[in-house]
């Protein structure tokens, strides 16, 4: 008996070391995602836009995106608002901050959501209330959202914000690339068509690292040789061509790895077809039997 | 042998001072509580868009779940490895665990910007197996149920063949008895069913809760992230599980004046140095493996925080509960186990607050009187509600006959 019971643990330890090297091997994730062919982007050229803030009044105005409250024009007009860092809102979905270039003229950054080829927004989302669509766009379904606001924890760009003072139907809230009533039916996103300087460019994601390539190529002395969003976690449908370098202009320095596909990696290799629950729930099974005899025996009551 | 411990109701009264404080504390809470269903989270909570979580799910959540592994770290050791003697602990222990997750519930519908829709992750078109949080969610569900079957054992034992309505519902005595009879007869048969799931289910979500911060490398403090903190999460609930029955035994024992259960917690001491000195080799392979080590020890807040949980958490409670003297004194006892308890729920708080590290953030988050005021409230409403069952229920183990018992020690 005392034999078998030790065999029986020797072997229980060696499984359980075996499925905690598994975890630990898992580091690798999985395969990167690709985008799709057909999966369109919006670039922006940094050195071209004058902060007018016509984009943020255009995206205000925009059913897609479903604002409470749409502002007059006048409400863009006011320049003070660059005298601070501003940043996405539950009522500005894009913002525009002003920086001091190198040669001390300014320098004007548009943001919004970047519409991440591999979101982890939806990655932590646990109703599926984030959809990849065939364009790219990251949309939302504030129907079956929670509120839990793991999406604004997960995102590496900090852009969702969260409608904090709405007691009944709060709503996260980022940039849907305008797809409910424009991107899903073939036009551009408001803020791309409104611009007056044209520095952004609505196309497919494809064409535009060959556009934004050609650019740097061409006037070597414009720009910084790096497609912001590219390949930054995972890639972005929004990327970004500059002439100062990014880190001065409030982008992140990111790696290329989407955390999804790690974190879908070791759930998926614990939980494929319950392999591991199963095989848990079986060893328990057996060591309950096996030590079945253990607690009549004469160290205890009874 | 006659049997030395038996779970009976305990004989005292309800009302007590510090019950009078639980219950201010209670609506303290509650007040809060409504502010924020009237008023939205914004109005009771210092969330933001830089910090979506605080304390209601760091604490209430996350520390309510690693402190209720009690439950299915004892029932391992009683049902699964039939370690009968400590029988006796197996219901306070399924007990808290049943609160505790009832009350984490409880903290997630708080929580939630859209409470009237938690139920959304069980409906099969909105499930998302890719998310960490939808395996938590579901396990979590199902733990609570199965730890609510887990207890009809303790109903029917203490209503079976004495059921007494009052008045015009004391037609319903027989229908009642033979519910419970049916409940006997059926729940409790397989409960080993239950007790195995309860045990893997616990395994389950215990680690995936971990896995959520995997998900923001590039949010977090590297001291604590790491691809392996579902692992951690998983060995730090198992050591924690031991250590939060001692130090709620002894606790119940000092309120009800009695004598702590020395002969079953000094050997269940035993165990946790096991438990515990994996998880400390686990911690420092991570460190180590990802070259941490010096960060462990260059100054900033955040290396002190995460000094002090591991040295006061950890590796002083690890040493403390090596010495035979220390298991053996109540006192001594008490303190390595409330030290392992407290470096459990400080390690979560760092995991998930001090730890995370936003970009663009203007401001670091600390918790609002109206939050601090709702997870006291939960606290004291656990406590409370704990008091009144164990009064009611046969719950904690009484001796029955005065006598030595023979555990080995």
């Amino acid at each position: 008996m005392s034999v078998n019971r030790r065999q029986f643990i020797r072997n229980a330890a060696i499984a359980g070391a075996g499925s905690t090297v598994g975890m630990v091997a898992v580091r690798a994730g999985e395969d990167a995602i690709q985008p799709s062919p057909d999966a369109m982007g919006v670039l922006t050229d940094l050195t071209q836009c004058i902060g007018c803030r016509k984009c943020e009044w255009a995206c205000n105005q925009e059913p897609s995106n479903d604002f409470r409250e749409n502002k007059p024009m006048s409400a863009f007009e006011d320049q003070s608002v660059f005298q601070t860092h501003r940043r996405h809102s539950s009522d500005s979905l894009t913002v525009v901050n002003r920086f001091e270039g190198s040669d001390g003229k300014p320098v004007y950054v548009k943001s919004q959501c970047m519409h991440c080829v591999d979101p982890a927004c939806l990655s932590a989302c646990l109703v599926t209330a984030f959809k990849k669509e065939a364009n790219g766009a990251v949309s939302y379904d504030s129907w079956r959202c929670m509120g839990c606001r793991y999406c604004l924890v997960a995102c590496p760009f900090q852009v969702p914000s969260y409608e904090y003072l709405d007691p009944l139907t709060p709503r996260v809230r980022k940039c849907t690339l305008c797809f409910r009533e424009r991107t899903s039916r073939g036009s551009v996103p408001a803020c791309v068509e409104i611009c007056p300087v044209q520095c952004m460019t609505y196309g497919k994601r494809s064409d535009l690292i060959r556009m934004a390539r050609a650019r740097i190529a061409n006037y070597p002395d414009r720009y910084i040789s790096h497609i912001y969003g590219e390949h930054e976690m995972g890639g972005t449908s929004w990327m970004y061509l500059s002439g100062e370098p990014f880190e001065n202009l409030g982008f992140q320095t990111l790696p290329d790895e989407a955390p999804p596909r790690l974190v879908e990696g070791i759930q998926h290799s614990i939980f494929r077809y319950f392999i591991s629950p199963i095989l848990l729930f079986g060893l328990l099974s057996a060591t309950m039997w096996n030590f079945k005899d253990a607690g009549s025996g004469g160290t205890s009551h009874e | 042998m006659s049997e030395h411990l038996k779970a009976a109701p305990v004989d005292r009264k309800i009302f007590t001072p510090g019950v009078i404080i639980l219950l201010i504390l209670m609506a303290n809470g509650l007040f809060f509580g409504l502010k924020r269903f009237l008023f939205g989270l914004g109005a009771v909570t210092n969330l933001d868009n830089y910090y979506p979580w605080g304390i209601w799910i760091t604490i209430d959540v996350a520390s309510g779940v690693a402190l209720a592994a009690g439950g299915f770290t004892t029932a391992a050791l009683v049902e699964i490895f039939h370690r009968e003697h400590y029988h006796a602990l197996l219901r306070p222990a399924l007990l808290t665990a049943m609160l505790g997750y009832t009350f984490v519930a409880l903290g997630v519908l708080i929580d939630l910007g859209r409470f009237y829709n938690i139920w959304h992750p069980i409906v099969p078109s909105m499930w998302s197996g890719h998310s960490a949080l939808f395996e938590v969610g579901m396990c979590v569900m199902a733990y609570v149920t199965v730890l609510y079957v887990e207890f009809i054992p303790v109903v029917t034992e203490r209503f079976r063949n004495r059921v007494n309505w009052p008045g015009l519902l004391s037609r319903f005595n027989a229908f009642t008895e033979w519910v419970l009879k049916i409940l006997d007869n059926t729940f409790v048969r397989v409960m080993f069913l239950f007790t195995i799931t309860g045990v893997v289910l616990s395994c389950m979500h215990q680690s995936s809760l971990g896995t959520l911060m995997v998900l923001t490398p590039t949010k977090m403090n590297s001291l604590w992230w790491t691809p392996v903190l579902p692992l951690l999460f998983l060995l730090s609930a198992f050591s924690v599980g031991y250590p939060m029955v001692i130090v709620e035994s002894m606790i119940a024992s000092s309120s009800f004046k009695r004598k702590p259960e020395m002969e079953l917690l000094s050997p269940l001491a035993r165990i946790i140095p096991f438990l515990l000195g994996i998880y400390f080799a686990a911690k420092v392979i991570d460190w180590v493996d990802r070259s941490q080590l010096g960060r462990l020890f260059n100054g900033s807040t955040a290396s002190n925080m995460c000094l002090v949980e591991f040295g006061l958490g950890v590796v002083l409670p690890l040493v403390m509960l090596l010495i035979p003297g220390i298991r053996r004194s109540p006192a001594g006892l008490f303190s390595a186990a409330l030290l392992i308890v407290l470096g459990v729920v400080f390690n979560r708080i760092n995991v998930f607050l001090t730890a995370f590290q936003p970009p663009y953030a203007e401001k670091v988050y600390f918790p609002s009187i109206g939050e601090i005021s709702v997870t006291l409230g939960m606290v004291a409403a656990l406590i409370f509600i704990y008091r009144l069952l164990v009064t009611l229920f046969p719950i904690i183990p009484t001796h029955v006959q005065k006598e030595k018992s023979h555990v080995p020690a």
